[in-house]
């Protein structure tokens, strides 16, 4: 019977990511690329915001791929623990400096956005500080990575960070809250809430949400074949030294 | 395992160094704080709060690699993961037996330091209080990074790096005990969050450094 888990076979896994790489990848560029011309060029500035509302096609798509990246983290940091598929550590390992970068800029364009609409780069306001938090989990996890040698004791100690990180990380979330109050608006994209941002720049959001998505999964699969192949490489490595 | 609680007590104590260093780095960091902002009494006062809890926090990470590495490399850290009691016991001793020797004398010196920083008259009981809750999670936190970095050779950095982030809720919930303390305001939400914490790291995180001590001996 065909299961869900034969697709983690690295085998398998090359195969049908080296079909599917390209048409996600080609993908992801034309969403986005569509996405942000339309926000950029096509909707109407703010009225109270003016021309900066239009960093919101990066800022939230970037900040949210931020928070899920981890989240892929911890569902293939199980997997790895419980059920030892080698490509789904390799997944998170691979996710980890996506994130990284996605946070980064996330804090960078609400930097941005800040200086003129809140008159200020930086305030220790609840979401702000902890993206900065999360930034620091996600450099945590990819220095232990780079400390350990041995790939099996690297995957699993990583892991167990990540369990653990993540129970920290969302009690640094509610914490912060409670420790200072915030200048930072609620969710803006949210399905279940009425109070959504107008349409004309919900759609081309959505637009660029879903392109950041599909750059997301194009990155990882790309990153996760490149882990795999360094592994392939190691291994022939150790086997040549054996014979020679 | 009270033998092995007694055993790391003594060796803590006839070792050498291990015992008094948190405490002198404690009173270093907040005889410096002064230089670095000014003898100004009441900013000082307003800052004594998390000063004093920054200084706990940091002399607790600066022993924590004595929780398991000395045992690591002198092999005793095998014996105790195959002997015959939970390695997670272990853990929970070990951490123990840090909080005892490092967490403990910070908080009796901590009320003396607040003296020096002209720390409100109020918040003294809330002080000790909080640094008696709070510095156990310290301690729990801390042997589960030091698990983590036990195999590694140059742990020290990655460990502080890994372990800081994981310490901010207790940091924030301790700091904020004690600010709402000296301006005479209601503490009780943060201290049951902080205890809740404490109680929570005691309870979960043996069993995660436990599982990283088996990975690393492996």
């Amino acid at each position: 019977m065909a299961s869900l888990w034969e697709w983690a076979n690295p085998h398998k896994f090359m195969t049908w990511t080296a079909k599917a790489l390209p048409i996600i990848s080609i993908a992801a560029a034309v969403v986005t690329v569509i996405g942000l011309i339309w926000g950029f060029f096509f909707t109407p500035d703010d009225y109270r915001q003016g021309a900066t509302i239009k960093i919101f096609y990066i800022h939230v798509p970037t900040a949210m791929i931020a928070i899920n990246a981890w989240l892929m983290m911890l569902i293939a940091s199980l997997i790895w623990l419980i059920r030892r598929h080698h490509v789904s550590v390799l997944a998170a390992k691979a996710a980890a400096p996506v994130g990284l970068i996605m946070t980064l800029i996330a804090l960078a364009t609400g930097a941005i956005w800040g200086k003129p609409m809140w008159g200020t780069y930086w305030e220790w306001d609840p979401r702000l500080t902890s993206f900065l938090i999360l930034f620091l989990f996600y450099l945590g996890y990819l220095a232990l990575w780079e400390a350990i040698e041995d790939p099996d004791t690297a995957a699993d100690l990583t892991s167990v960070l990540c369990l653990v990180g993540s129970v920290f990380a969302l009690l640094s979330r509610y914490a912060v809250n409670f420790w200072n109050q915030g200048l930072h608006q609620g969710a803006s994209l949210s399905l279940d809430k009425q109070e959504n941002v107008a349409d004309v720049f919900w759609y081309p959001a959505l637009v660029a949400l879903f392109g950041f998505v599909l750059m997301f999964v194009a990155l990882v699969l790309l990153r996760t074949r490149t882990e795999i192949r360094k592994r392939r490489v190691h291994a022939i490595e150790l086997r040549e030294r054996v014979q020679g | 395992m009270i033998r092995l609680l007694q055993r790391d007590l003594i060796l803590a104590l006839r070792a050498g160094g291990g015992f008094g260093l948190g405490l002198g780095f404690f009173l270093i960091l907040v005889t410096l704080v002064p230089f670095g902002i000014g003898p100004n009494s009441e900013r000082l006062a307003a800052i004594a709060p998390g000063i004093l809890w920054l200084g706990a926090l940091l002399a607790c990470l600066l022993s924590l690699d004595r929780i398991f590495a000395l045992d690591y490399e002198d092999g005793s850290l095998d014996l105790l993961a195959t002997a015959p009691v939970p390695l997670e016991g272990v853990v929970a001793m070990k951490a123990l037996a840090h909080w005892i020797t490092t967490g403990l004398p910070l908080v009796i010196a901590a009320p003396i330091l607040g003296v020096l920083l002209h720390l409100e008259t109020a918040a003294y009981l809330w002080l000790i209080v909080t640094l008696l809750i709070g510095t156990p999670a310290l301690s729990f936190i801390g042997a589960f990074g030091a698990a983590i970095t036990v195999g590694l050779k140059r742990g020290g950095l990655l460990m502080s790096l890994l372990v800081l982030p994981l310490y901010i809720p207790t940091l924030i919930f301790g700091a904020e005990v004690v600010r709402r303390g000296a301006l005479g305001f209601e503490v009780a939400t943060p201290l049951m969050m902080q205890a809740a914490i404490t109680a929570g790291a005691i309870a979960l995180l043996p069993f995660a450094a436990a599982a990283a001590i088996r990975i690393a001996l492996r």
